[in-house]
Formats: structure tokens, C-alpha cells, sequence
């Protein structure tokens, strides 16, 4: 910035207490003029700004607030001709925000504490009214079938299902070989390596597969659900469908259930099959037990209804997750903030859900003896 | 930057142009944008003389928004020359995109604000990415005092765009706009989904400040009354180019069926009828 330009003040000679401006008044030259003005004569009677070849609303924002600070009359402020028009539109403002209170303390910490505890008590109600609304539109749907949108339902299984096949059945034998990997090195001490086939299937059958899928399906799913559904809900979409008659539960929740319920248990049986054959990979080629015997020791000391254990729970955990990514994607409020919170939030709870549910479930299989 | 200074920019060195050419806001050459086999521009030329309002008008589809996106550098043209404010817009560096972008203001046609963000955050976005020097205090007067220019009521700051009706939507995306004190401001239907009564108290918001501020506006508009309202000079897009670009009076008379239907039709009659009455 050249000196030319800068902001100036002169003091007139002959007059003590008023002053001549020029240069440029600008929101570029914002500070340099703040720091000229800080040095004004005492009284302040008149300014002259005629002499200001470049104005914007950032300098007449100073200058009237220097102005009214030394109480001078509108007509001691003189501007150039041209600078007249932008002068009269601007008004002075002032920064009137309350102070922010700082929060510290016990107190503050008491008060978070209360309101997340009264936030999580409300989405409980909240999932479990949309629990009884998903089933009543649910039970409809037998007495009107025809309100039953099939072309979306198999497009959200294909979507929920069917392209997690790979990604579902990948992991599963991963872990399933890491289970065997883990229970050879310490049953090797015994020399009790052939259990293995039995840690492997317990495992699987009963707890891995179904959790595995469905925390994949969080991840996965009830994100995808709250994402797609809270877009609509941002951009009134679902507000335009009420208004044409369409129910949002019968075009968009119940189709993402329905899938959810019919894909979930299909995958726990491929993840089933997965964690058994990377249990069967790691047996054959680090522990010398060939697949025939491996298979042989299944048959002989497995039974259906470890399986069945594992299966009876996929159906709830489809609910879980398709409730909560479709309620979370309802909740959506217009800004694209909301959509990324919502989202966190569905697989969070999805995911937490889902664990504590099979931690119970496995205390009340094992307390009935199943 | 301000008009002043924006005046003063001499014309590229080497360049033979007469003065007229050097006082040109926006000047486009040749033009050309294609959407796969859809060719929107073809060879078109536009000028926009350094302190006018110019309306740019045309049918649907005829790429008016695509131009300001081209102009913008939103959209990169198929081919063509863009310049703005004396700077190269398509093949400049860094620096020319950036003293563009510092000296262009827009609004976009739903207001385009962060809807994260209340109305004030909004208007400071421009002050705190391009004057993080200036004390936060500063920042919050100069969003206050562009939140008042641009008609809406003081509390309005603290609002969430989702809490505003479409008019004031509109007000808090002019606020952004001229945040930055811009010389050049692009508008976008800033009429379009507004009652008659909001549509005319914001044509002539747009004129004050137009003739306050000294802008040089760009403006897309369907709204007949608005360009007899507020608009120095009238460009007609169509063809692929810009058939016209003249005065309202002028580009009534001209021979271009559009033109005559678009100008003569009942509606046009009718805002007219309403100028004369009121001049």
C-alpha cells in the first residue's frame, strides 16, 4: 500500500479540533484507519472527508462512529458530493451481543448430565412409538395388500443385501480364521488342537455371524437409510408425498424393514458359511486337520440349534437397525448439518443397540439352556 | 475495492481497444458451451459497461445461468474469452481469480446460504476468509450494518435461513453479497418467487444500492416489471447468442420474433402501462 492512498487525518491550523481526511476509506485500509484515528484532537468539532478519494460502507461505518462518540452535529460530518448517496444508506450499528457466560463448574457439568439423560430418555420414547407405529402400518399391509410397494422393497434388498454379500462374507472368514488361530495357540498347550472345530462353530453359529452382519449392516445400512431419507425430509420431499396422498411409512419406512428382515438372516447364514470356512482354512493348513475331518468332527458334536439360536436373533436386529435409520432420517431438520449429525447418531445407536441386545440374548439362551 | 478505484483500472497494456472498450465490467468473446451434443452458446459475445444495471433476459433453457456460471468460473466454457474487471477469467492465475472473486458478489436464486449457519455467520463467511486481520467485533458490525442495507430487521442476524420466508431468504443472500463491498454483483431471479409488493421493495432496494454503492449489476431476470423498473440496458439471449443488448427502447422495436413476442405480449403491455403510469 502506497503512503499516498493510506488513510490520512490533518489537523487544520487554523481551526483547533477539526480535521481533513484523505486517501481511501475502505474495508482494505480498515485497520490503518483505525489506527489514525485513534489519536484525535480533544475537542473533536469538525470533520471534513471531502477529501477521501475512495469510500466504502466500512469507512463511513468509522467515521459516523467516531463522530457520535465526540457528539457532533450531522452537519460538522461533510462528505464529497458523490459519497453522499452511500453515506445516507448506511446506518451506525454497534456490536449490543450480551457477553458470553462462560460455562464451568460443577454445576454446568450437572446440567449437560441432566439434559443428555432427558434427551436419551426422549429418543427411547421416540423409537419405541415409531416401533408401534412400523407395526401397525406393518399389520395394515396384511389387510390391504396392495399398499405393499414391492418394486422398492426388492430394490433396497438388492441394495441392502445383496451388494453386502462379498463385504459380509469377507469379514466373517476373516474372523472365523482369526477365532481358530487364537484358540489353537493356547489348546496346542494341551494338545487339544481338534477342539478348535468346536470353538470355530460355537462361535460362529451362535454369536459372530449374526453380530458381525449386523454391525456391518449399521455401519452400512442405517446410515444409507438416514441419509436418503433425511435428503428427502430436507428438501420437503416427504412433506410433498403427505400432501399427494402418499403415506412416507408405506413408500419409505416399511420397504427398508421388510428388506432389512428378509436380508439380515440370509446374510447371517453366509457369514455363518464364511466364518466355518475360514475355520476350516486355518485347521487344514496350520493345524493338520484336514477339511473331511474337520467336517466329520462337526457333524458329530454340533447341533441345529446353535444355529438356530444364532438365526432367531437376526430378525430382531433387522428391526433395530431399520427402525432407528429410518426414524433418525425422519428427525432430519432442514439444514445440511442436521443430515450429518442424524447419520453419526443412527449408527451409533444401531451399532450400541444391537451389541447390548445380543449380550442379553446370550445370558437368556444360556440361563433357558439352549 | 471501490468504484472509484474500479474506474481506475487501466485497460491491459498493448491492448488497442477505444475507451469505451476499457470501461467494460464484464466482456465475453466467443463464447462457447456445450452439454454433450446440446451446444448452449454459440460464439456469443457479451459487454457490460462498468456501472449499469443490465438485465439479461430469454426463454428457458437458453443458458442464462450458464453464462453467470461461465462469467463466475463456476463452469469452465468449451471455448472463449472471459474477462472481468479487466483480469482474464478462464486462463488467469491465482491472483486474477482471486481479485475477481474479492470484487464480485452473488446471489443465486434460493439465496444459496449455509444452512448450518445463521444469517449473520453467513455474511461473515466472506469477512473472516478475506479480512481475518480485522477484530471479531468488526466482523459482527459490518454483517449488522449488511443485514440492515439489505432491508431485513436487526434480530434477523441470528436466525437460521430455515427460520426466514423466501423474501428474506433473498435479503440475507444480498447481505452476503455485498459483504465485501463488491464493485461487481451478480443477481440471479432475485425477483422470482416473490409477491408483487416484496418483487418491487426489492428492485428498488437493488437501485438504491446500485446507485449508492456504485455497482455494476448482472442481472438474470424473468420479471418483466423489473426490467422497466431498474434496468439501464437489456440483453437478449437467444439463438444461442445474445441477439441484443440495448436499451429497453431500443430492443422493443427490434425485429426478432422472440423479442416481439416476449415484449409485446399482454404481460409486457401491462408492466409498460404500469411505468408510464407511474413515471
Amino acid at each position: 500500500m502506497t503512503t499516498d492512498t493510506a488513510p490520512q487525518i490533518e489537523l487544520d491550523a487554523d481551526q483547533p479540533g477539526s480535521i481533513r481526511l484523505s486517501g481511501r476509506w475502505t474495508l482494505h485500509t480498515a485497520l490503518q484507519s483505525a489506527e489514525v484515528l485513534r489519536d484525535l484532537p480533544e475537542p473533536l468539532t469538525r470533520i471534513d472527508a471531502t477529501g477521501i478519494d475512495q469510500l466504502d460502507s466500512a469507512g463511513v461505518l468509522q467515521l459516523l462512529r467516531v463522530a457520535h462518540r465526540a457528539d457532533l452535529q450531522p452537519d460538522a460530518l461533510q462528505f464529497r458530493e458523490d459519497h453522499q448517496a452511500l453515506v445516507s444508506t448506511i446506518e451506525e450499528v454497534a456490536d449490543d451481543r450480551p457477553k458470553k457466560k462462560r460455562d464451568l463448574g460443577v454445576l454446568a457439568a450437572l446440567e449437560r448430565l441432566g439434559r443428555s439423560m432427558h434427551a436419551t430418555g426422549q429418543n427411547i420414547v421416540a423409537l419405541a412409538s415409531f416401533l408401534g407405529e412400523s407395526l401397525v402400518k406393518g399389520a395394515r399391509l396384511v389387510k390391504e395388500p396392495r399398499r405393499f410397494r414391492l418394486t422398492a422393497t426388492v430394490h433396497q434388498m438388492e441394495q441392502v443385501g445383496l451388494d453386502a454379500v462379498p463385504l459380509v462374507a469377507l469379514l466373517s472368514y476373516l474372523v472365523g480364521a482369526v477365532i481358530a488361530f487364537l484358540g489353537s495357540t493356547i489348546l496346542r498347550d494341551f494338545g487339544a488342537e481338534i477342539y478348535v472345530v468346536e470353538l470355530v462353530s460355537i462361535a460362529f453359529l451362535r454369536e459372530f455371524a449374526v453380530l458381525l452382519t449386523a454391525i456391518v449392516l449399521a455401519g452400512r445400512t442405517a446410515s444409507a437409510f438416514t441419509a436418503q431419507i433425511g435428503a428427502m425430509k430436507a428438501r420437503e420431499e416427504i412433506d410433498a408425498m403427505r400432501t399427494l396422498g402418499l403415506d412416507p411409512m408405506d413408500l419409505l419406512v416399511l420397504p427398508r424393514i421388510v428388506a432389512l428382515l428378509i436380508t439380515l438372516p440370509l446374510l447371517t447364514f453366509i457369514a455363518m458359511i464364511a466364518g466355518l470356512a475360514g475355520g476350516i482354512t486355518v485347521g487344514a493348513f496350520d493345524l493338520d486337520i484336514p477339511p473331511q475331518m474337520y467336517i466329520a468332527r462337526m457333524y458329530d458334536t454340533m447341533e441345529v440349534r446353535n444355529m438356530l439360536v444364532g438365526l432367531s436373533k437376526a430378525p430382531v436386529f433387522a428391526l433395530v437397525i431399520g427402525l432407528i435409520g429410518c426414524l433418525e432420517g425422519l428427525k432430519v431438520e432442514g439444514t445440511a448439518q442436521s443430515v450429518g449429525e442424524r447419520t453419526t447418531s443412527s449408527v451409533v445407536q444401531a451399532i450400541s443397540l444391537v451389541i447390548i441386545l445380543d449380550a442379553f440374548a446370550a445370558l437368556w439362551f444360556m440361563q433357558v439352556g439352549w | 475495492m471501490t468504484v472509484d478505484e474500479l474506474n481506475a483500472v487501466p485497460a491491459p497494456a498493448g491492448d488497442e481497444r477505444s475507451g469505451d472498450e476499457a470501461n467494460l465490467a464484464i466482456r465475453v468473446r466467443g463464447l462457447v458451451n456445450r452439454f454433450g451434443t446440446q451446444t448452449v452458446h454459440e460464439d456469443l459475445d457479451l459487454d457490460v459497461r462498468r456501472g449499469e444495471i443490465l438485465g439479461v433476459v430469454g426463454g428457458s433453457g437458453t443458458g442464462k445461468s450458464v453464462l453467470m456460471r461461465s462469467i463466475l468460473g463456476l463452469r469452465t466454457p468449451d471455448e472463449g474469452q472471459i474477462e472481468v474487471l479487466g483480469r482474464d477469467a478462464r486462463g488467469g492465475d491465482a491472483e486474477s481469480r482471486l481479485h475477481i472473486q474479492r470484487n464480485t458478489g452473488v446471489l443465486f436464486q434460493d439465496g444459496a446460504l449455509f444452512s448450518s449457519l445463521t444469517v449473520g455467520e453467513n455474511v461473515q463467511v466472506p469477512l473472516k476468509e478475506h479480512h481475518r486481520e480485522l477484530p471479531e467485533r468488526w466482523h459482527y458490525e459490518l454483517a449488522l450494518l449488511k443485514v440492515k442495507l439489505a432491508g431485513l430487521p436487526a434480530d434477523a442476524i441470528n436466525k437460521l435461513p430455515s427460520q426466514l420466508s423466501g423474501g428474506m431468504r433473498k435479503r440475507a443472500g444480498l447481505a452476503r453479497a455485498l459483504a465485501l463491498d463488491p464493485p461487481l454483483l451478480f443477481l440471479d431471479e432475485p425477483t422470482a418467487g416473490l409477491d408483487p409488493i416484496g418483487a418491487a421493495a426489492f428492485d428498488r432496494l437493488i437501485k438504491t444500492l446500485q446507485e449508492a454503492l456504485g455497482l455494476t449489476v448482472f442481472l438474470i431476470t424473468h420479471d418483466l416489471d423489473t426490467l422497466y423498473a431498474i434496468c439501464d440496458r437489456v440483453a437478449v439471449l437467444a439463438d444461442r447468442k445474445v441477439v441484443a443488448n440495448a436499451p429497453l427502447a431500443e430492443i422493443e422495436k427490434l425485429d426478432h420474433p422472440w423479442i416481439q413476442e416476449y415484449f409485446h405480449g399482454p404481460r409486457a403491455r401491462a408492466a409498460r402501462g404500469e411505468q408510464t403510469e407511474s413515471a
